[in-house]
């Protein structure tokens, strides 16, 4: 059974140098420094002060609203600071630096939970949730959040297995190095959404970890291996749904909207770990590779650990790199400082030197339409591109710009190297301002009509001239707020 | 330990393929060659002299205008290349060199150049300059042979205009050993040329087959004598027919670039082709049918937007009620 999905290019994936290289463990770095917001939603607000004795997988950073996930120190020593520090996504955000002891002094929490407790799912999301484990592939959505708000919605659990960022191995060595555990965080997944039906996505191009995992019997434990053909972008949420099973999550809508929900192979590894050895969410395998590293590798790296230790402890750089990118090389994001720390989310490093991303100084449309072919959303980045360039943020909105999930495979393939992904980037921040100006506008305009209202029926002669004028941009706000109503409702419908 | 490191930082994504305009470009000279080749072992060396004289005026065109107008060059994209192999290729062999020359100049400047260069022109620039070579010299354009038979020698394609089957056999047909332009005349090679395109993914088969099944189809539907499958062929085979719509329908710039607008825009130019060469003056309608189709392809491309992720058309009017 092989499954295509719509849309997509086909980047070399450049898997081959770490593909096999087991995972190794570097030596810790002398201090880490743990940011307070690892993941989407809230930040977490600081458990320790400067000066104080934390061990190695204590709380750390305590996470008050729902959407969030608390923070655990990945090491055991002192806390030197807490200060702002440069995350990858080039922000400062308070972060937590703590002085290595190198003593791995395990915290009292870190216990496995008991087989009593691993039976329920309310336990198991709480245990998860505790863990502070967040989506591992890179968009960090907290896990337990993702678990209970999808009960009675979710009928299916997938796992994304398909690993399209081209260098990125480490999920494809933690299947071949981790199999029985993976399986097992698995399971525990499942039973937390109460569903007994999972859906295992890896693409082709890892056939060894497609036999081990059936050979350990995945499907007697309900989960179901599905091969899928190589092509980026594959293990994109909506795009996976869509190739196993058949289903289109609605524009502005969740997996939850078409009953399923989506778990990274880390994250289920990370769930078992959770679980079964009481590990909270401190450490990631992370793929180092690219064209300007010596030795691609596959490491253990504690959460907070600097890029630059990484680098040097891995056997640093081969040639002198251009850029360095935290993430996979079609959604990473571009490293100007090395001293920005690893996070829960960091799936690998790399290091570029060659002419990877062929930029020219005059891009130029040649109407190819490879674009079209190859967006998996089903947009027009050709169009798309030129009502940006205008500023045509109502022509953006019809042609649905915001249903564009930044994939990056219009640019890719783009013979005429435009900087389609990020002019759409872009192009939503425009849509976005000017949806929240409009909503303005009409809640101003709201405010004066309703405090005008009293004055206008005093002088009744008067009335017809004056409710003439307020009229008019009236109906206009009426509009604009119709506009985006409509989605909202759609929504609404689908939850029910 | 921080050292000093100039590193480029810039939006996702990082990588690119390898593949860009030149490498297109360089792939459709390449399925073009095939067609050259036939037309020197039919014609001798002349087609390739007026293959030479296109292809280096195009160039320089190319490259003068934008070195005059102070613009970035762009004749290193190599599609000034491909416009004046093709505009060669609709030239009979017997052409002026000093016409070909006009004739870049009216292709490069005046329809490409003008409306912004490569990507914004409106019209393909070969088949529009073939198109004011046809206007402007006509009698030029239908000199198919400068043997001493150049008077009475005619094509199939006039042939059919007339309303008779070529006395040209199929296979003769087939491989190119007939009279007209030289690079329309082989089948044989601009089909292993458009098979080069078609496995190098520069084009997709959508506008070739619906525009040559359209062909086809109508030639089938209304042939003129009693041997309808022959009279299909013979329209197939002659005159610009394979060459349009492999290599110039299918240009990038000047057609839609949705799925289901390539297919209506192959459609449309086929039935313009059959329209013209049944009750047309010229015995082809190739070049006017594309041109025409080019006009379209604006308004095709705005009602053929593929259907939106999440939104099927049941859903969209349950919705349109509810």
């Amino acid at each position: 059974m092989l499954f295509k999905s719509h849309g997509g290019v086909h980047p070399n994936d450049k898997k081959a140098p770490a593909n096999e290289a087991v995972i190794t463990t570097i030596p810790q770095p002398p201090e880490v420094v743990i940011p307070m917001s690892q993941h989407i939603g809230a930040p977490c607000t600081p458990l320790v002060a400067v000066g104080d004795e934390v061990k190695l997988g204590q709380k750390i950073g305590e996470a008050k609203a729902p959407v969030s996930a608390p923070i655990h120190a990945s090491v055991s020593g002192k806390v030197t600071a807490i200060a702002p520090h440069l995350n990858n996504l080039g922000n400062m955000v308070t972060s937590v630096v703590i002085e290595n002891d190198f003593k791995d002094t395990p915290a009292e929490t870190m216990v496995p939970a008991t087989e009593e407790d691993l039976q329920s799912p309310e336990k198991i999301a709480d245990i998860v949730r505790e863990a502070g484990i967040v989506g591992m592939g890179g968009a960090t959505f907290p896990t337990a959040f993702k678990i209970t708000s999808g009960w009675g919605k979710v009928d299916t659990v997938l796992i994304n297995g398909a690993e399209c960022e081209p260098y990125i191995t480490s999920d494809h060595r933690t299947m071949l190095e981790h199999p029985d555990e993976l399986l097992k965080g698995i399971q525990l997944l499942m039973k937390a959404c109460k569903v007994d039906k999972a859906y295992f996505g890896i693409e082709l191009n890892k056939k060894f970890a497609i036999d081990l995992l059936n050979f350990k019997g995945a499907k007697e434990m309900g989960i179901e291996i599905v091969p899928l053909k190589c092509q980026y972008p594959q293990g994109a949420e909506k795009t996976l749904i869509k190739t196993i099973t058949g289903r289109e999550v609605p524009p502005g809508g969740l997996p939850a909207n078409v009953g399923c929900t989506v778990f990274n192979t880390f994250t289920a590894y990370s769930v078992y770990r959770a679980c079964y050895e009481g590990w909270p969410a401190i450490e990631r395998v992370v793929t180092v590779s690219g064209s300007a590293i010596a030795d691609p590798k596959n490491v253990k790296v504690r959460v907070g650990t600097s890029m630059q230790w990484v680098f040097e402890q891995t056997g640093g750089f081969a040639k002198e790199p251009w850029k360095i990118i935290m993430g996979g090389p079609m959604m990473g994001m571009a490293q100007y400082d090395l001293e920005v720390p690893c996070g829960k989310g960091t799936a690998s490093l790399l290091a570029f030197s060659d002419d990877e991303d062929r930029t020219v100084a005059d891009p130029v449309c040649i109407r190819c339409g490879q674009c079209i072919d190859g967006c998996p959303m089903n947009l027009q980045p050709i169009y798309m591109y030129m009502y940006q360039q205008k500023g045509d943020v109502e022509m953006l909105q019809k042609l649905n710009i915001t249903d564009c999930v930044e994939c990056g495979s219009c640019s890719y393939i783009c013979p005429g190297r435009l900087h389609l992904t990020h002019a759409f980037k872009t192009g939503k921040a425009m849509v976005q301002a000017h949806m929240a100006e409009l909503k303005a506008k009409a809640e101003a305009e709201k405010a004066k009509t309703e405090a005008e209202a009293p004055k206008a029926e005093a002088p009744k002669a008067e009335a017809p001239k004056a409710e003439a004028k307020p009229e008019a941009p009236k109906a206009e706000a009426a509009k604009a707020e119709a506009k985006p109503a409509a989605p909202a409702k759609e929504e609404k419908k689908e939850d029910k | 330990m921080n050292e000093e490191r100039k590193l480029i930082v810039s939006s996702s994504p990082h990588i690119r393929t390898p593949r860009g305009t030149q490498q297109i470009m360089l792939d459709v000279i390449i399925a073009l060659l095939p067609a050259l080749v036939a037309a020197v072992i039919f014609f001798g060396v002349k087609p390739l002299i007026v293959t030479c004289v296109s292809v280096v005026s195009c160039v320089v065109f190319e490259f003068a205008y934008r070195k005059l107008l102070k613009k970035n060059d762009s004749y290193m994209d190599l599609s000034a290349v491909v416009t004046g192999m093709l505009l060669a290729y609709c030239l009979p062999y017997t052409f002026p060199w000093w016409a070909v020359i006009i004739g870049a100049f009216f292709s490069i400047v005046l329809v490409k150049q003008l409306f912004g260069g490569i990507g914004k022109n409106i019209w393909n620039p070969a088949l529009a300059g073939r198109a004011f070579l046809l206007v402007s010299y006509a009698v030029l354009m239908t000199t198919w042979s400068d043997g001493p038979d150049a008077a009475t020698f005619a094509t199939p394609l006039a042939s059919l205009h007339a309303g008779a089957l070529a006395p040209d056999g199929l296979w003769n047909m087939f491989i190119g050993n007939i009279g007209g332009s030289f690079g329309e005349v082989s089948a044989l090679a601009l089909l292993i040329g458009g098979a080069w395109l078609v496995y190098r993914k520069v084009i997709s088969l959508r506008i070739p087959v619906a525009y040559i099944g359209t062909v086809a189809v109508l030639t089938l539907i209304f042939s003129r004598g009693n041997n309808h499958i022959m009279w299909m062929l013979q329209n197939l085979l002659s005159g610009g027919l394979l060459l349009g719509a492999i290599f110039m329908a299918t240009d990038y710039c000047t057609s839609p670039v949705t799925p289901n607008g390539q297919l209506i825009f192959g459609v449309g130019c086929g039935l313009l082709t059959v329209l013209i060469r049944y009750f047309g003056g010229y015995p082809e309608g190739v070049s006017f049918a594309i041109l025409i189709m080019n006009c379209c392809t604006w308004l095709i491309d705005q009602h053929t937007a593929p259907r939106r992720f999440g939104v099927t058309k049941g859903k969209k009017k349950e919705e349109a009620k509810g």
